[in-house]
């Protein structure tokens, strides 16, 4: 039995719009069977994880919550897939650029001179950091593709281990909270180093605007400027790309940068945002869930929009789920992967026609 | 019509839910989080058989939650999961949720917080944890006996207070009985890594160890430590299991009795925030049945037990010398204070390494 | 430094290296064959899990070696479903069987925790294994060690000196030549694919049944990033695998040796040895030969059949 592929003549946006949602669907139904299989409702599991969160003012403030780093850290990395350069290692640029930034959140702690000059400047500071630290950290692996050859899949992969392992050396070191007991944690940010809040709760905070400011620029970047074009061209025919004289040394330095400086802002605005202070980890896999985002939204900043949205209702829906149903936290992992496949299955579909033979596989 | 039987559906299973939380109104709910994955025998588990205890302990009259592997720099949304849950009790069981406890405390005042490790408490976070030290020393007092090498191994995690005053406790256990002991330690740099864990043992073993103590969490030490015929000892819970011949007893974490105080509490109305730095005496931290020790050893670290228990013998009691040599502060004149203990960052005498920073 | 100890350090250097070798073999040919398999991980701990599972349940460590590469198979048979069958993105398929194979192993392994077993015997040979300095570590390794060698001999000789291998390599590196060749490449890419989760799902059940003989969900830590990083570390080249798992197993190994020597330095920059040594090794690799040397030209490019 083998499977062959058809180029469909023309993509519909019936068939666009619809893949993703028959996909979500088939991947409900299959994990609804894992749940049958734990003994336990599939109904039941369903309204806990998909309907209750949306239903209520809290739960959906968390969903943006957890979406924004996501959708920041896509969008970059969108930049770099789009031209089939395999950034891995955004997780290190978040860290770093959490990093740069919450440095000067803790050197500009509690100073007198505030009162003087003021702290209004602090943190535009440290969003701008963020960005910096994020950049030149993936300058590293774009550098030594650029220059050597070198893999930027094993380079930025190895040095997503260097962040954390720093990370962690600073924070139990000299970043240390004088006053904190001895233990790993950083000072408390000032509230004038910390992103202001939106709605009451103290919770949706203003990272979450950023990352639709960042999805909206990446979409109008993409769909109608020169360098938005250079990048889909490299990706898609790079040898035409280099017939119309882009450089694509230029361009894998630019879009690294630009990713990198995309997932180092999702890490300040954690860091600002969420957390408040430095601690020996400041992010749960974003840079590896980002990736998935990137890839469900396909490769669309509008596309990444709604699947980091998606993607954090598993998340929250899970730890509903553990609550009310005792459902295993892996079941969570479990079903995201489940629904990344049948996402990607459907991709597939709306390009071309499958259809199986019986016969040898060639 | 679709949408007609999708909307009924909705309607039948919210119905149920409120039917099933009236019928659970006379339950208190108490939540947990934990750090780890249940299953992972060390930490996370021993709150899991505390709250397990606890519930079989008040029946009917407690209905416990929890949820596993809350990664701590995104923890506020679980726990305020549970706090909107109906939850009126939630215990966190790290450290680093301390801020979050905290902030979601706030938005909550109705609702009991006890947050596990921390030092920050508020009107309603209490704080706990419990005098692992004690344990520590006379284990480090079995150690003295047991070694021939006079070289002890230990697989350390992370350079936190606890940790340090761990080892501290436990080289001095050993000097008690064997002034020419050393110890060498390994920081794994994590607090569960069963590959990096058992490859620290090994090197431990190869550079002279003969008796392995370890302040990570997995199984893995001791049965590298039984591979090599040595001995050794299991941490947070019972794990001879694992190393039937090497394991000589554990420190247990033994939150059972803690947990079915506090939440008798709430159910009575008389919480109140405080901080419990519970030890032997109160049942907190316990020795699994010491097994692969001759029998003298056996009753001095059960006499040793009982008098930390009775509070006769205190692990940190003065003078205790640092690494230069002079005696640390000591402001009563019989032991360390709490305070000290829980922000002890620098090694005894005895010790030939430095604290990593 | 005693004989002894010297032994006992080396020995650690090649059990640690063990699964990264096993795991990293299978996905070089995986990659000869132009497949990139970003799935590893979730494929090693499928192995780890089931490996366990069906050790504990039969009482014999080879049908536990045999459970895991057969669950490893089965999640590289998905992974070639979604990447050979629907020419879907290969570095997405490979992160989705990642994230499924983690939450999958923890579902299925949730009912093995808080059990061991024994580990394997290790392999002795009167009169060789009690050499000096060298004894044991060359005659006196547990089976799996063995294996994850002859391994690495076998898929050289394969690859160089085999017609379906070199048939394999062709399809790495030019899929369409080589299908109007006539080479089969899907088939060819299929089986390759099988082959690395099958290698993968060994090295998991490695680590459940022989390096720490019980299971606990999350156990590979890793290390399957680690062997995707050592198959371009060492060019695609089988021996030089060997000496990339080997260098990044001794780093990991010795920062622990020099810390129990109270060398002094922080643990952090020591365990962070191995990754900057991975680093600097491939600089030197690349600058050294032309420009991205050896990869299989047409790796991670989906093969569709033109009409």
């Amino acid at each position: 039995m083998r499977i062959d592929l058809e180029p469909r003549p023309e993509r519909t946006l019936a068939l666009d719009i619809g893949a993703p949602v028959i996909a979500l669907a088939v991947a409900i139904i299959f994990g609804g069977l894992v749940i049958w299989m734990l003994g336990k409702s599939p109904a039941l599991a369903f309204e806990v994880y998909f309907i209750t969160p949306l239903t209520e003012s809290w739960s959906l403030q968390e969903l943006m919550v957890k979406a924004c780093p996501l959708v920041l850290i896509a969008v970059g990395l969108s930049f770099c897939y789009r031209a089939n350069l395999w950034n891995i290692g955004a997780e290190g640029q978040f860290i770093m650029g959490g990093l740069l930034g919450g440095w000067l959140a803790i050197i500009t702690h509690d100073e007198a001179w505030q009162d003087l000059i003021g702290g209004w400047w602090i943190l535009p500071a440290m969003l701008v950091l963020g960005a910096i630290g994020g950049a030149l950290y993936a300058l590293i692996p774009a550098l030594l593709r650029v220059w050597l050859g070198a893999s930027e899949i094993l380079t930025s992969l190895m040095l997503v281990y260097v962040a954390e392992l720093g990370l962690d050396w600073l924070v139990r070191g000299p970043l240390k909270d004088p006053n904190g007991f001895n233990f790993p944690q950083s000072v408390v940010f000032d509230d004038i180093a910390r992103l202001p809040f939106l709605a009451e709760g103290e919770r949706l905070h203003a990272g979450v605007l950023l990352a639709l400011i960042v999805a909206l620029v990446g979409a109008f970047v993409f769909a109608r400027s020169i360098f938005g074009f250079e990048v889909r061209l490299i990706g898609e025919a790079p040898r035409a790309a280099r017939f119309a004289g882009f450089d694509d040394r230029k361009l894998t330095l630019a879009v690294f940068a630009i990713s990198g400086a995309l997932a180092g802002l999702a890490g300040i605005c954690e860091v600002a945002g969420q957390i408040g202070q430095l601690t020996p980890k400041i992010s749960p896999g974003y840079g590896f869930t980002a990736i998935i985002v990137a890839f469900l939204g396909r490769l669309s900043p509008i596309g990444i929009l709604v699947a980091a949205l998606v993607l954090a209702l598993t998340y929250i829906g899970g730890e509903a789920a553990q609550v009310e149903l005792s459902l295993p936290s892996d079941m969570t992992r479990a079903f995201q992967g489940i629904l990344l496949m049948c996402v990607l299955v459907a991709d597939t579909a709306t390009r071309y026609r499958i259809r199986l033979r019986f016969g040898a596989l060639a | 019509m679709k949408k007609t039987a999708f909307k009924l559906v909705l309607a039948s299973a919210v119905a149920l839910a409120v039917c099933s939380a009236a019928f659970a109104a006379e339950k208190l709910k108490v939540g947990f989080v934990y750090v780890g994955p249940v299953g992972d025998f060390g930490y996370s588990y021993q709150h899991d058989q505390g709250r397990l205890a606890m519930q079989k302990a008040l029946g009917d009259k407690v209905e416990t939650t929890f949820i596993e592997n809350v990664p701590e720099t995104d923890s506020d949304r679980s726990i305020e999961q549970l706090a909107r849950s109906g939850h009126k009790l939630i215990f966190t069981t790290s450290f680093g949720y301390m801020e979050p406890t905290l902030r979601v405390a706030k938005k909550f005042p109705g609702v009991k917080f006890e947050h596990a490790t921390g030092y920050k408490r508020s009107e309603n976070v209490a704080t706990y944890t419990a005098k692992f030290h004690e344990g520590r020393y006379v284990i480090g007092q079995i150690a003295g006996k047991m070694t021939k090498t006079n070289t002890l191994g230990y697989v350390a995690s992370f350079p936190i207070p606890e940790v340090v005053a761990g080892i501290n406790a436990f080289i001095l256990g050993a000097q008690s009985v064997n002034p020419a002991v050393k110890v060498k330690i390994i920081w794994a740099n994590t607090w569960f890594d069963p590959g990096k864990e058992a490859d620290a043992a090994k090197a431990l073993l190869a550079q002279g160890a003969d008796i392995i103590t370890q302040h990570t969490d997995s199984a893995a030490p001791l049965q590298e430590t039984e591979k090599a015929g040595k001995l050794g000892f299991g941490q947070a819970s019972d794990q001879a299991r694992f190393a039937p011949k090497a394991q000589m007893t554990s420190i247990v974490d033994d939150w059972s009795s803690y947990y079915i105080e506090r939440t008798k509490a709430v159910l009575n109305g008389t919480w109140k925030s405080k901080d419990t730095f519970g030890g032997m005496d109160v049942d907190m931290v316990h020795l699994a049945p010491y097994a692969n020790i001759p029998d003298d050893v056996k009753k001095m670290a059960e006499e040793t037990a009982a008098a930390i228990k009775a509070k006769k013998l205190h692990p940190f009691k003065c003078p205790v010398l640092g690494q230069d040599g002079k005696p640390v502060e000591c402001k009563d004149g019989k032991a360390l204070t709490d305070k000290q203990i829980t922000s002890m960052n620098w090694y005894v005498k005895g010790i030939d390494d430095t604290v990593p920073k | 430094m005693t004989s002894e100890m010297f032994q006992l350090i080396l020995m650690t250097v090649v059990t640690a290296a063990t699964p990264l070798i096993l795991a990293a073999i299978g996905e070089l040919v995986t990659e000869r064959a132009g497949v990139l398999n970003l799935g590893v991980e979730g494929m090693m701990i499928m192995g780890a899990a089931m490996g366990f599972a069906g050790a504990y349940a039969s009482g014999s460590t080879l049908i536990g070696a045999l459970c895991g590469i057969v669950a490893g198979a089965f999640m590289a048979a998905l992974f070639g479903l979604l990447t050979i069958g629907f020419a879907i993105n290969q570095v997405a398929s490979g992160l989705a069987l990642t994230i499924f194979g983690i939450g999958l192993s923890g579902l299925l392994g949730a009912g093995f925790v808080g059990l061991k077993r024994d580990p394997p015997a290790h392999l002795h040979v009167p009169g060789l294994s009690d050499l000096p300095y060298l004894g044991k570590l060359v005659f006196s390794e547990d089976l799996f060690v063995y294996v994850a060698f002859g391994l690495v001999a076998g898929v050289a000789w394969f690859l160089t000196r085999s017609r379906p291998g070199l048939a394999l390599r062709a399809i790495g590196d030019n899929h369409q030549s080589a299908h109007a060749l006539g080479l089969p490449v899907r088939r060819t890419r299929f089986l390759a694919t099988l082959f690395g989760g099958g290698c993968a799902g060994l090295a998991g059940a490695y680590l459940t049944l022989a390096y720490t003989p019980f299971w606990s969900p999350g156990m590979t830590a890793g290390r399957g990033w680690i062997a995707l990083a050592l198959v371009v570390f060492a060019s695609w080249k089988p021996w030089r695998l060997v000496l990339g798992a080997l260098l990044f197993g001794g780093a990991t190994v010795l920062q622990l040796h020099a810390q129990a020597a109270s060398l002094g330095l922080p643990g952090q920059l020591l365990s962070a040895v191995p990754y900057l040594a991975t680093i600097v090794a491939l600089l030197l690799l690349s600058s050294g030969a032309r420009k991205n040397a050896a990869a299989p030209a047409a790796l991670g490019q989906a093969f569709i059949a033109p009409r």
